[in-house]
């Protein structure tokens, strides 16, 4: 592929992300600006942003390389990742926006009115943080070098670097607009590449799969992986549940004005990442046709379009495919890093503008350190594990806190530990110790489905074990979560931190 | 002194005064207390009000969730049970790519919107109620 092609296109993401994000600078100037753009952004801007900010490089990349590499059984990746929106959407949407929590540990301390529980909670949000910030360097890194021949820490060096000056310089404002930007950029991305890749497998007389493929690879829990029907179930909990558990999405929920905006906001997040979750099948599918021994698959997508379409229309389509690649690295990694950097801003050290600024410049040295030492796995698999230690600790929290009165402090605690600390403990044995094989590696590699039951089993039971730690002030917060903002009632005068 | 001493004359005659009341209908409907209030102070009956509030939430909530449920969690054992179903062809196409990487989406946006009118009505339905008993 042509090098000068890809080099122009990245350069052209780099400079719109830094010039449209200093649009917001004059604007920006409180610690209430920096964290959530002080509710003033629209609903379409909003779940624009809300897509742009998820659309990862997993979803860009990771995607289409898993289905090549095990077929019909990855097909639930994009349909959990969308349909954790749904879950979203009824139990958690409205209630979590009239909470008034700018963040997660904001809602902890809000409805159980407990600091270790806050602390707990930010503690989570900077682990999953980095968890999914780390293969968005790492992916970022292998495009780069598939471009240019750089090296692999270049890419995320890249990202890192203009994540962290575009955070430093508007805060969170200008992210809404560079994240609203990022969504239509990266659904045009994949878009007209795909109608012309297409145009030319039609051309090349539409040729289907391989007869093994076609009765192996195309068809549900017949991939050869062990453990096929445990993994499936496993991944769609994760993915299902562990949405509404994502810092750098719930932090968008506050910038709705109300709680009906909220749920109509979520509705249309749905709405445009089914549209988008409709192309990496067919990209994936097309790969396995055209490039079946293909080594690294997460460089399916970039692959395609010079090897079906070629020449110079092909060098144009690979160009706008990195583009796209590299709106995925920037918008993810700019919302993960304002979340981390707030908590750590903020919990940890003194809080204010200053602190916020500092705490960016922590929250993405250590992931760009870790993608430099752990081992490379396929980037959808990572994040979905970022997605599995969400859905093992803040699913419970939220749902539970939400809907159940007598959740104690002291629950909400030990589920938060216990989920929180299976999940991850998996996880890390996952990526440093692995590959496990057999049973073990099925369970350790996918471990929702044991970890979010014993999350909820936790919470509920030691909830029920305590009862005398049921926070005071429950009534009044149920009714803050629950009713609609145009009844005139006493809501109580608890307010996030960071106003 | 009174004012017909004062001026001497025989006082001119005066219409009766009538004391004009409303019709008290409305009246016998006010409780003591607003709705609203009975929630803000939290007595019993407020909290009949904010419990049946969650309570409709909540069962439309977990409605939504085992129909997902249902349909999510069905289609894997599906597959594993009728093993015949994964290889039928739609245009060409087998039948779980075409469930799931196209027809499922389109299913999650029409559920979110029905939830979303659902959950709108309940929340008027509630208005409407603390508002009539003010």
């Amino acid at each position: 592929m042509s090098t000068a092609y890809g080099v122009t296109a990245v350069v052209l993401v780099m400079l719109a992300a830094v010039l449209i994000g200093t649009f917001g600078i004059r604007l920006s100037r409180t610690t209430s600006d920096f964290y959530v753009a002080s509710r003033t952004v629209s609903p379409l801007w909003n779940a624009s942003a809300i897509g742009g900010e998820y659309l990862s490089a997993a979803s860009f990349l990771g995607i289409a390389g898993l289905i090549l590499l095990y077929g019909a059984d990855m097909l639930w990746l994009p349909v959990g990742w969308t349909g954790g929106y749904l879950v979203l959407l009824v139990l958690v949407s409205a209630p979590l926006r009239r909470s008034g929590a700018y963040t997660l540990p904001d809602f902890a301390e809000a409805r159980l009115e407990s600091m270790a529980v806050r602390r707990m909670a930010g503690v989570l949000v900077v682990l999953i943080g980095w968890l999914y910030l780390m293969p968005q360097f790492q992916s970022a890194g292998l495009v780069l070098r598939a471009i240019t021949g750089a090296p692999d820490w270049a890419g995320g060096l890249l990202v890192a670097v203009v994540v962290a000056v575009n955070v430093l310089s508007g805060g969170m404002r200008s992210i809404t607009f560079v994240q609203a930007f990022q969504y239509w950029l990266k659904l045009t991305a994949l878009a007209v590449p795909l109608v012309f890749l297409l145009l030319a497998w039609r051309a090349d007389g539409a040729p289907g799969l391989t007869a093994g493929d076609a009765a192996g690879w195309a068809l549900p829990l017949s991939s050869g992986k062990e453990y096929g029907l445990y993994s499936t179930y496993s991944l769609i909990l994760a993915t299902f549940l562990g949405t509404m558990g994502l810092p750098h999405v719930l932090v968008r929920f506050y910038t709705n004005p109300d709680g009906r905006a909220a749920r109509r906001t979520t509705l249309a997040v749905l709405s445009l990442l089914g549209a988008f979750y409709l192309m990496p099948a067919v990209y994936g599918a097309l790969g396995r046709i055209y490039l079946p021994g293909l080594r690294g698959s997460d460089m399916v997508v970039l692959t395609l379009p010079g090897r079906l379409v070629g020449g110079a229309a092909g060098d144009l389509l690979t160009a706008l495919v990195t583009a796209g690649a590299f709106a995925a690295f920037l918008s993810t990694s700019s919302g993960l890093t304002v979340s981390v950097a707030g908590v750590i801003g903020q919990d940890i050290l003194k809080g204010g503008v200053r602190s916020f600024r500092a705490a960016a410049v922590v929250a993405v040295v250590v992931p760009l350190c870790l993608a430099a030492t752990a081992r490379s796995l396929p980037v959808a698999d990572v994040v979905g594990l970022a997605f599995a230690v969400s859905a093992s600790s803040f699913c419970p929290l939220l749902v539970l806190g939400i809907w159940w009165r007598r959740l104690t402090s002291a629950g909400a605690m030990a589920g938060l530990v216990v989920g929180g600390g299976l999940a991850c403990g998996a996880v890390l044995m996952t990526i440093a110790g692995g590959p496990h094989t057999g049973l073990t590696g099925a369970l350790l590699a996918q471990p929702a489905a044991w970890s979010v039951p014993v999350a909820f089993a936790v919470m509920v039971v030691v909830s029920l074990l305590t009862p005398a730690r049921i926070p005071p002030g429950v009534a009044r917060t149920m009714v803050r979560l629950h009713t609609p903002e145009t009844l005139d009632l006493d809501r109580g005068d608890w307010h996030p931190r960071s106003s | 002194m009174s004012r017909a001493s004062a001026s001497g004359g025989p006082e001119p005659r005066r219409p009766r005064r009538e004391v004009v009341t409303s019709p008290r209908t409305t009246a016998a409907r006010h409780p003591r207390y607003p709705a609203t209030r009975e929630i803000d102070e939290q007595t019993r009956l407020g909290e009949v009000y904010m419990r049946s509030l969650v309570r409709t939430q909540f069962r439309l909530a977990l409605f939504v969730c085992t129909v997902l449920g249902c349909v999510v969690g069905g289609l894997p054992l599906l597959f594993l049970l009728v093993p015949e179903l994964r290889g039928v062809l739609v245009l060409g196409i087998p039948l779980p790519w075409v469930v799931l990487a196209g027809l499922i989406y389109p299913g999650f946006v029409t559920g979110a919107w029905l939830y979303v009118r659902q959950a709108e009505r309940n929340e008027r339905h509630f208005a409407d109620l603390v508002d009539q008993a003010r």
